[in-house]
């Protein structure tokens, strides 16, 4: 059952992957990286996770509850990847700003 | 009873001095920007003396852990846990105090020095933040003994330094090598975490001396193993991952140049803890360490014969960034092949120790240049080769800092590059003389090199009249750096004995560093 959860964040990462070394629009590259940073914390919370559990709160109706550990790290990794996010925009804005375009091959040309 | 608290808590101070700075210089640079520069410059001061007190307190009682939020603060196992350590641990042993003590100082040297360097610049107050940033990103990376910890404080590191190269906005250019940067470590960094995910999902553990005492080596550690040290070796700039680094190195500010260069050997730290203290014990030291002198080798070579072509001053000197961290490969590993086996005590230690002590002659001789560098284009305004010459005429005490500094990374005596890079031949030599041969080469090359810019630089008719000698403090950065070079060259064995020594001893010691945080050892 937990194996969908694993394979899928598997083909996240993947397709996050395939995206950055593929795309040459730098809004996509960040998409892309985007994407790989939710595939990571979705197998970091599936490996917390405990079929049938609740959020590890003292609870008489429930006897499993899930692993908190992953979900703190979760909630970290998921501020850095907005932090991440927010700077490689910024970066974007500046290029766009000096160079007029956001296509890789196009910057290349424009550069020195 | 100040003295005691400061002894007691400097792991902990060592990353909330400069923290706590970061996020108020701005504060303080809305009403003076003297004051700002005052407290910059202060708060990486008393950084220094903590890693000082750190590193004294590290050499007499041996390895220092540092638990947050526990009472007593070395209390790794609380008695109700079932034996796991839960809270974030700093583990501060003999290798990590040194390479804290590298990117203090390297760090203090850059902040004296952009005091001047970047006095015309707009948002300046955001530029010190993040050098701040930045040099709590490096000092967590050494001192913390817990994966997701490392995790989050390469991050830290990543995102500023990101931020800094592309600090000469209104340059192009080094915007560009910006988001390069910036998107290569985010993946890199991703993958770390991936690992980490691995590796907590199999061990229930994130403390890097829990994981290593359980670690099984099944399948999925290798592919968590892979994953992480071939994201750091990308990190310190070895070869096949190298293309970041002449775009990063070669953009950035002077200042930020050589805080790169700490910042990536924070990463080879990190390559270097792990390959040793999380991995070593299961794994195959003879894999490992051919890995990492393979790497060494490739990047010696390379870097070195890409270096010879270069016209631009910052970039030619960051393929000698990435030649040097060759070296570091290459000595420490040996001593990974060599480890186990009778061949260690008689030269893979030396080998170690040699890889070792060239790290921080690195830190402070690449630094040097780096700030050489970014002085002839504060004056000159150009970093192509082609378009310098006759700086000797005006920029006299910028002359004698590059001289020095090119000498010694080309391992002439008396400076501190000969020392170290003479304890690698004799050790490599005895591993295998090709090795050694082919260091050697890359030596003659480095000096080859280094002629042709002091030459086209330095040497020559007095091109630019008006160019005069760079402002007090960024020759105060420089000095800072040279005075290290020139003692450590002098007197290798002072360096030797009290901090590569330890260094190599805890580097190679993981069942010590195991025990002193799960208890039952000193």
């Amino acid at each position: 059952m937990i194996s969908i959860f694993y394979l899928a964040s598997l083909a996240l990462i993947a397709i996050g992957l395939y995206i950055v070394i593929s795309k040459k629009n730098l809004i996509k590259i960040i998409i892309g990286i985007n994407m790989m940073d939710v595939g990571v914390n979705l197998l970091l919370i599936s490996i917390g996770y405990v079929y049938g559990g609740t959020a590890p709160i003292e609870n008489a109706n429930y006897a499993k509850y899930v692993d908190p550990i992953p979900q703190a790290l979760v909630l970290t990794a998921i501020v850095i990847g907005v932090s991440v996010m927010a700077l490689a925009l910024t970066i974007v804005i500046g290029i766009y700003r000096k160079t007029g375009s956001i296509e890789l091959d196009e910057i290349l040309e424009v550069e020195e | 009873m100040m003295w005691d608290f400061l002894m007691h808590n400097s792991p902990a101070l060592i990353i909330a001095v400069p923290l706590f700075a970061a996020f108020f210089t701005p504060v303080i640079g809305r009403f003076s920007k003297k004051a700002m520069y005052a407290w910059v410059v202060g708060a990486m001061i008393f950084t220094e003396f903590l890693v000082l007190i750190l590193l004294y307190t590290v050499y007499t009682y041996g390895t220092q852990i540092y638990v947050f939020g526990a009472r007593p603060y070395s209390m790794a196992i609380p008695p109700d846990s079932g034996g796991i350590p839960v809270r974030i641990i700093f583990t501060v042993d003999s290798m990590s105090v040194f390479m804290a003590f590298i990117a203090a100082t390297v760090g203090l040297a850059g902040a004296i020095y952009s005091v001047a360097c970047e006095k015309g610049q707009s948002g300046q107050e955001k530029y010190y933040a993040l050098v701040l940033l930045m040099i709590v990103g490096m000092l967590g990376m050494v001192l913390t003994g817990d994966m997701f910890n490392f995790f989050v404080f390469l991050e830290i590191n990543s995102l500023a330094s990101a931020a800094l190269v592309s600090y000469r906005i209104n340059k192009g250019v080094s915007v560009e090598a910006a988001f390069k940067y910036a998107v290569v470590s985010a993946i890199g960094a991703l993958m770390i975490l991936f690992a980490i995910g691995i590796l907590y999902g199999e061990y229930d553990a994130l403390n890097m001396a829990m994981i290593a005492s359980r670690m099984q080596f099944t399948t999925l550690d290798k592919i968590a193993m892979a994953l992480i040290l071939v994201t750091l070796a990308m990190k310190c700039g070895s070869i096949p991952m190298h293309f970041w680094v002449p775009d990063g190195y070669g953009k950035a500010p002077g200042a930020i140049s050589a805080m790169l260069v700490a910042a990536s050997q924070a990463s080879l730290y990190g390559l270097f803890r792990m390959c040793f203290t999380v991995f070593g014990l299961a794994a195959s030291h003879i894999t490992l360490g051919y890995f990492l002198i393979i790497l060494g080798l490739i990047s010696m070579f390379v870097g070195v014969t890409m270096a010879l072509v270069q016209h631009d001053i910052k970039r030619l000197m960051a393929y000698h960034a990435v030649s040097q961290t060759g070296y570091m490969l290459l000595g420490v590993g040996v001593g990974l092949a060599t480890w186990g086996t009778p061949a260690f005590s008689q030269y893979g230690f030396a080998a170690m120790e040699g890889g070792i002590f060239h790290i921080i002659n690195h830190a402070m001789y690449k630094g040097l240049l780096f700030l050489t560098a970014g002085a002839v284009i504060y004056r000159v305004g150009t970093s192509d080769l082609n378009k310098m010459g006759g700086l000797a005429h005006s920029m006299k005490y910028t002359t004698i800092f590059f001289i020095i500094g090119a000498l010694s990374i080309a391992g002439i005596p008396p400076f501190n590059g000969y020392a170290s890079k003479l304890m690698i031949y004799e050790s490599v030599y005895q591993f295998n003389p090709l090795l050694a041969v082919i260091a050697m080469i890359v030596s003659i090359l480095t000096l080859a090199s280094f002629v042709k810019v002091f030459h086209s630089a330095f040497m020559g008719p007095k091109i630019y009249p008006d160019v005069k000698e760079v402002p007090k403090s960024m020759l105060a950065g420089m000095a800072i750096l040279t005075f290290f070079i020139i003692l450590f060259g002098i007197f290798p064995q002072l360096a030797i004995t009290y901090l590569v020594q330890p260094a190599a001893s805890a580097l190679a010691n993981p069942i010590g560093y195991i025990s002193r945080v799960l208890g039952g050892g000193p």
